[in-house]
């Protein structure tokens, strides 16, 4: 069981809990805990990642045993903790005011 | 017994303020999408407790709300337990299309889009189209499920499932001019929505800083109607396009007669929009962004001028509407009830409505987080809350 913390914004959007766990089949990468988010909850589906292209969006940021894996590759395996469920995936909107 | 109901948007959410039809005591509920941006929210003239909301984030996208119960509850439209929705593009055989409440893809097809792919930029060079958020949404007259959205980059969406899916209205951006938009300081927006009630093929819509544009057609091909407008900060006063509209309104029973503000000067037009002349007359600034119409005069229009397009407050820090019982030309300050000093909120362009009630009642939403209204046509004026955060619409629907 993968732990995803979620920012505020798409707690409510979801209408889920600061923090959800989902499960991944496979290879824990990001690309897996997204697509596993998103069909647990489908109105996240374009919010993280652009609906049309698939990147994450600019102002979305990622981290992992706070690491950031931002910029890492997309099926680039996420440390053990977060595989394991000892630690959570964060997904932040990244400090640009308002 | 007739009711009012009030939808507010904001920065952080969207608020619904109601009272009956005395407006004297107003229940607010909200916030609404806590946290997002609200940009618009507007309920069905045929269904009010159809609404529909453009929820959306700098971070986290466009969001299409829709509540089929007043705006108690929402949901995005097609996204219910279990389904899942669709970035595909839909079926080229025609089928139906993937349920994407939140697809907002600009149609590059040679038959339709002319495949349109720049606008130009604030420094005079080419710069794609992209898709940013939906300003404005405009239900049908007829239908709950027709809907337009009004995007930023600027151009024109349907739905017709409710907001399920949306498909673009591309001769308006493919019709010529769409080169020559540049965007405005809030961006190349297109925010006005106007649909013709006598007649159904015709449509109006504004675009910052484009201009006016009118459909005879049901939104296949598009013209722009920017005869008379001067606007003397672009190299050429009076070009087709590139004139910064700001809004628009009509009468419903008079849809040939337009009024306009623009970034600077009030306009009209008697002639749907083919010739507009300025009717500014005596306002102590013709600076501002809303313009509304009395829902039982249509020669009677309301205004709030904005000192200028780098002071975005009112002139003299004196928060005042202007009415004109004319037409335009000859104005009046309405100041009842409205702050007359230290007064620097800012009133947008969506952020004005009327109700249809007797006599008619006008609100208006601040950035200061007030929204004032009037329930006798603008004599005089009451908060009926006044600490949101910084409103960017309000809309009015009148229950019976």
């Amino acid at each position: 069981m993968i732990r995803v913390i979620l920012p505020h914004q798409l707690q409510t959007l979801a209408k889920a809990d600061r923090e959800v766990c989902v499960d991944v089949g496979g290879p824990v990468t990001q690309r897996a805990v997204l697509d596993a988010l998103e069909a647990a909850y489908p109105a996240l589906r374009g919010t993280i990642r652009d609906g049309e292209s698939g990147q994450r969006r600019p102002r979305v940021r990622i981290f992992a045993c706070n690491e950031d894996v931002s910029h890492d590759p997309p099926d680039a395996p996420l440390p053990e903790a977060v595989a394991s469920g000892a630690e959570p995936l964060f997904i932040l909107g990244a400090i640009s005011g308002g | 017994m007739s009711g009012i109901r009030v939808l507010v948007g904001t920065r952080k959410g969207a608020f619904i303020i109601t009272a009956d039809g005395t407006r004297r005591d107003w229940s607010v509920t909200g916030p609404h999408f806590a946290g997002w941006e609200v940009y618009h929210m507007k309920g069905s003239p045929v269904d009010p407790d159809r609404i529909y909301a453009s929820q959306t984030s700098s971070w986290f996208g466009q969001i299409i709300q829709r509540s089929s119960d007043g705006g108690t509850t929402w949901e995005q439209p097609g996204l219910g337990p279990g389904d899942m929705p669709s970035f595909d593009a839909p079926p080229e055989d025609g089928g139906m299309p993937p349920k994407a409440p939140n697809r907002f893809v600009y149609d590059t097809s040679a038959e339709t889009g002319k495949p349109l792919t720049t606008h130009q930029w604030y420094d005079g060079t080419q710069h794609p189209w992209e898709f940013a958020r939906v300003w404005h949404l405009e239900p049908s007259l007829s239908d709950p499920d027709v809907v337009y959205a009004g995007v930023e980059d600027a151009a024109l969406f349907r739905s017709t499932n409710g907001g399920e899916s949306w498909h673009e209205l591309a001769g308006l951006r493919g019709h010529g001019t769409g080169p020559d938009w540049q965007p405005g300081a809030g961006g190349l927006c297109l925010h006005t929505i106007l649909l013709d009630p006598q007649n159904t093929e015709r449509m109006f819509v504004a675009i910052s800083s484009a201009g006016a544009f009118r459909t005879d057609d049901g939104g296949q091909s598009w013209r722009p109607i920017n005869r008379g407008l001067v606007s003397e900060y672009i190299p050429n006063p009076t070009a087709e396009v590139g004139h910064c509209v700001h809004c628009l309104t009509m009468h419903p029973a008079r849809p040939d007669v337009l009024y306009m503000q623009k970034h600077w000067d009030v306009m009209r037009s008697d002639d749907g929009g083919d010739s507009w002349h300025e009717v500014s007359g005596n306002l102590p600034s013709d600076f501002g962004f809303p313009i509304g119409v009395h829902a039982h005069e249509p020669e009677t229009v309301y205004v709030v001028p904005i000192k200028s397009d780098s002071e975005h407050y009112p002139p003299d820090g004196r928060l005042r509407v202007y009415r004109s019982r004319s037409g335009g030309h000859e104005w009046e300050a309405l100041t009842e009830g409205l702050p007359q000093a230290n007064c620097y909120v800012n009133v947008l362009r969506d952020a004005m409505a009327v109700d249809a009630l007797d006599p008619c009642g006008i609100y208006f939403g601040t950035t200061g987080g007030q929204v004032y209204a009037s329930a006798d046509g603008g004599d005089h004026w009451a908060p009926i809350v006044r600490d949101l955060p910084p409103v960017l619409s309000v809309e009015v629907q009148t229950l019976s």
